[in-house]
């Protein structure tokens, strides 16, 4: 049948499962624009305030269902607002599809109105992307991109189609989506090796990051930790793959990690990294990191083995396919000396802050206790997302959504968006900061017309708080840029945008507020005021080591 | 970790912008390019880059693997010196003399190159060979006054069976 460029975008979104796209019009995406309109039955588009709102959205669909996010937008602005959406999902492994339109064709290269070229600006931060100007190439662009998008490691594929090839009429043969690329195949050899050194050790640890939670092997792992009896230790991206109160669990590592964790990484005799990457946030000193350690790395990049750290063993391949093929290898025993040594270690790091009558750590706790352990909990970036790495009593996968990679402050809104309408059962809980919530608290419209019962926890300390706390500690208190003196009402500032707000002094008020939070059917803001004297600790400085940690 | 020469050859889809994306790739992880070219193949969809540059074990396999990742990549693989053939091409323009002419000659016969245009005070050589021999030309020709070099870079083609899977 003869269908035209936008019709077969829709039909590719179906043929692809997509019933939700987040995104923004525009005159170059007129005739997408009038496709969706004929399409609306089947799929549900959600207009954001802003096209980085939108990309973000569509991240956090993504992260909380585990389905490809899809973002539309229209040329030059449109286009070049998703690029921090993109680039966040870039950074963190998200798969994600992005369909700007581009001025027509006979435009292209003529710096017409609105045209930018959103390929060349969108290299570095998408795994594949694709310029449309010929409708013949639109229908494979397309599949190839769902496939690009979740092949491997994951990862955002922009599409820009011009604006004549999305009104072309051209011959469509449906299809299924394209079969993605096998993973890379695991050699038992190797893996026999593995589990000999694994067996061998006497002082291991496990340390995982996203991979996991992208290949879906809580099981495994958990099996792996169970049976040879190891203490695991995780990164941002993996909050929530191992209960926060399981035994052998040592909490975060890296800069803000745990004590037991990074000191663990310091003395352990073997450290099994699956699916994660080394960064500088974790490896603070790529010379010391786990100086006393082999290191084995499970992943599915070739391109991170050896990357930042020096790896003695390596698998590449799927974590879930290499654990499954493990586990039989691993032999059934107990490090009691080694595992309650380090599980001593733990200890919480309490800072009394004299006069702060609301404590951050207190509203985590008390909104983790006042919901169910359903509850999806989307951050900015920033202290009160380390806050929340460290304290939310952590109970699944793809719950824990935040910006890990790029530290994408404002990320959080457009993000619960898009969780709320990935999973309308679940509760979201946004934490945010003065600081980051400033930046993309437009969203609340959407957030307001969409009905979303999101509840936005504002740690309102009128400092840009980790910059702050960083002058504090190794800037003389030079507190450059990072006292804005806003006068922001967010309780009236809410109420402008048709949501309701609540204000908090104490742990008493932020409680009833929630109470009542939870009993509302469209968003609602609790701007908590916290001392801005608050830090995040632990803390090791760059390039240090456990030797170098902060902890008051 | 010591810095080497290394040649790679990288066989890519034959469309727009794939020059861009390896290019890019290299600059943002913070490769030095020394040389590239590229070139046709026997196959009409496939092109062939050729790059040199400069780094250590680590390095290499590094931009090895990402380059990999990159969808337009079909295979790369690196030319071992031992098992390789490179060539290159270099035109020179020599200021040149009655006097200077005839041993410049001289110097381009030994070297197997061409004189491929001459005019009273000055010539242009064409000269092909591995990178060394045109390094070893040059030297030569170094106390002529050289009016303008330029050489292609490095193509390379492997000894024996094909390396790789095209």
């Amino acid at each position: 049948m003869k269908l035209r460029g936008s019709q077969i975008i829709m039909e590719i979104l179906l043929e692809h499962g997509v019933d939700t796209v987040f995104g923004y019009p525009g005159g170059a995406a007129l005739f997408i624009y009038d496709s969706l309109y004929d399409y609306s039955d089947r799929i549900h588009h959600i207009l954001t305030a802003h096209e980085q709102g939108a990309a973000h959205a569509a991240d956090g669909y993504a992260r909380a269902s585990g389905k490809t996010g899809v973002v539309f937008a229209t040329s030059g602005p449109g286009a070049t607002n998703l690029v921090t959406g993109i680039a966040t999902a870039f950074m963190d492994s998200i798969p994600m599809v992005a369909i700007t339109a581009n001025v027509a064709d006979s435009l292209i290269g003529r710096d017409a109105f609105q045209e930018i070229s959103i390929t060349g600006v969108t290299l570095p931060i998408t795994k594949h992307n694709y310029f449309v100007n010929r409708i013949e190439d639109l229908a494979d662009a397309l599949r190839n991109a769902f496939r690009i998008a979740n092949e491997g490691r994951k990862g955002p594929v922009l599409i820009d189609v011009t604006k004549d090839v999305s009104n072309a009429l051209c011959e469509f043969t449906p299809a299924k989506p394209m079969e993605l690329h096998p993973h890379p195949e695991i050699e038992i050899g190797d893996i026999k090796e593995i589990a000999e050194i694994i067996n061998m050790a006497k002082k291991p640890i496990i340390y995982f990051g996203g991979g996991v939670a992208a290949s879906d092997a809580r099981e495994e792992l958990a099996e792996l930790i169970q049976k040879a009896d190891i203490p695991s230790t995780y990164t941002m991206m993996a909050a929530g793959v191992i209960d926060y109160d399981d035994p052998k669990s040592l909490g975060l590592i890296g800069m803000h990690g745990s004590m037991a964790a990074n000191r663990a990484v310091d003395e352990a005799d073997l450290v099994i990294a699956l699916g994660t990457r080394f960064s500088d946030r974790v490896a603070l000193n790529t010379n010391r990191f786990a100086q006393r350690a082999a290191i084995i790395q499970i992943d599915i990049d070739a391109s991170e083995i050896n990357k930042n750290v020096e790896i003695n063993y390596s698998i590449i391949g799927d974590i879930k396919e290499a654990l499954t093929k493990l586990l039989p290898f691993v032999e059934a025993k107990t490090h009691d000396e080694w595992v309650n040594k380090v599980c001593n270690w733990r200890k919480e790091i309490n800072v009394e802050l004299e006069g702060a009558k609301l404590r951050p750590k207190d509203i985590i706790v008390s909104a983790c206790d006042l919901t169910d352990k359903e509850t999806i909990y989307v951050t900015d970036v920033g202290q009160h997302q380390l806050w929340a790495a460290q304290y939310v009593k952590h109970k699944n996968t793809k719950s824990f959504l935040t910006s890990g990679g790029l530290g994408t402050m404002g990320f959080g809104y457009g993000a619960s968006i898009g969780a709320q309408i990935a999973c309308p059962q679940k509760r979201i809980i946004h934490f945010t900061g003065d600081g980051s919530f400033h930046m993309n608290l437009n969203e609340a419209c959407t957030a307001v017309s969409q009905n979303l019962p999101i509840i936005t926890i504002i740690m309102n300390n009128q400092v840009l708080g980790m910059v702050y706390q960083w002058q504090t500690t190794f800037y003389k208190r030079h507190f450059s840029q990072t006292t804005p003196e806003r006068k922001t009402d967010f309780v009236k500032l809410a109420e402008g945008f048709g949501a309701k707000g609540y204000h908090a002094e104490t742990l008493e008020e932020f409680e009833e507020a929630f109470k009542k939070a939870l009993t509302e059917n469209g968003p609602v803001w609790i701007d908590c005021y916290i001392d801005r004297e608050e830090k995040v600790l632990p803390m090791i400085p760059n390039g240090g080591t456990i030797e170098d940690m902060i902890t008051e | 970790m010591s810095e080497k020469k290394e040649v790679i050859s990288i066989f890519v889809d034959n469309h727009a912008n794939v020059l861009t994306r390896i290019v890019s790739l290299f600059g943002r992880r913070g490769f030095n390019i020394d040389s590239l070219t590229v070139s046709a193949t026997n196959n009409p969809e496939v092109s062939r880059i050729t790059i040199v540059f400069s780094g250590n074990d680590q390095t290499l396999s590094q931009i090895l693997t990402q380059t990999q990742k990159l969808e337009v990549v079909r295979d790369i693989f690196t030319l071992e010196k031992e098992n390789s053939l490179y060539r290159e091409l270099l035109l020179m323009k020599i200021e040149t003399t009655k006097d200077t002419r005839s041993a410049i000659k001289e110097v381009v016969d030994i070297y197997r190159g061409k004189i491929i245009s001459l005019s009273k005070d000055s010539m242009i050589v064409e000269l092909t060979g591995a990178p060394e021999k045109l390094d070893g030309f040059m030297e030569m020709l170094d106390c002529y006054d050289i009016i303008e070099v330029c050489r292609t870079g490095i193509t390379g083609i492997s000894r024996g069976p094909l390396v790789g899977t095209e």
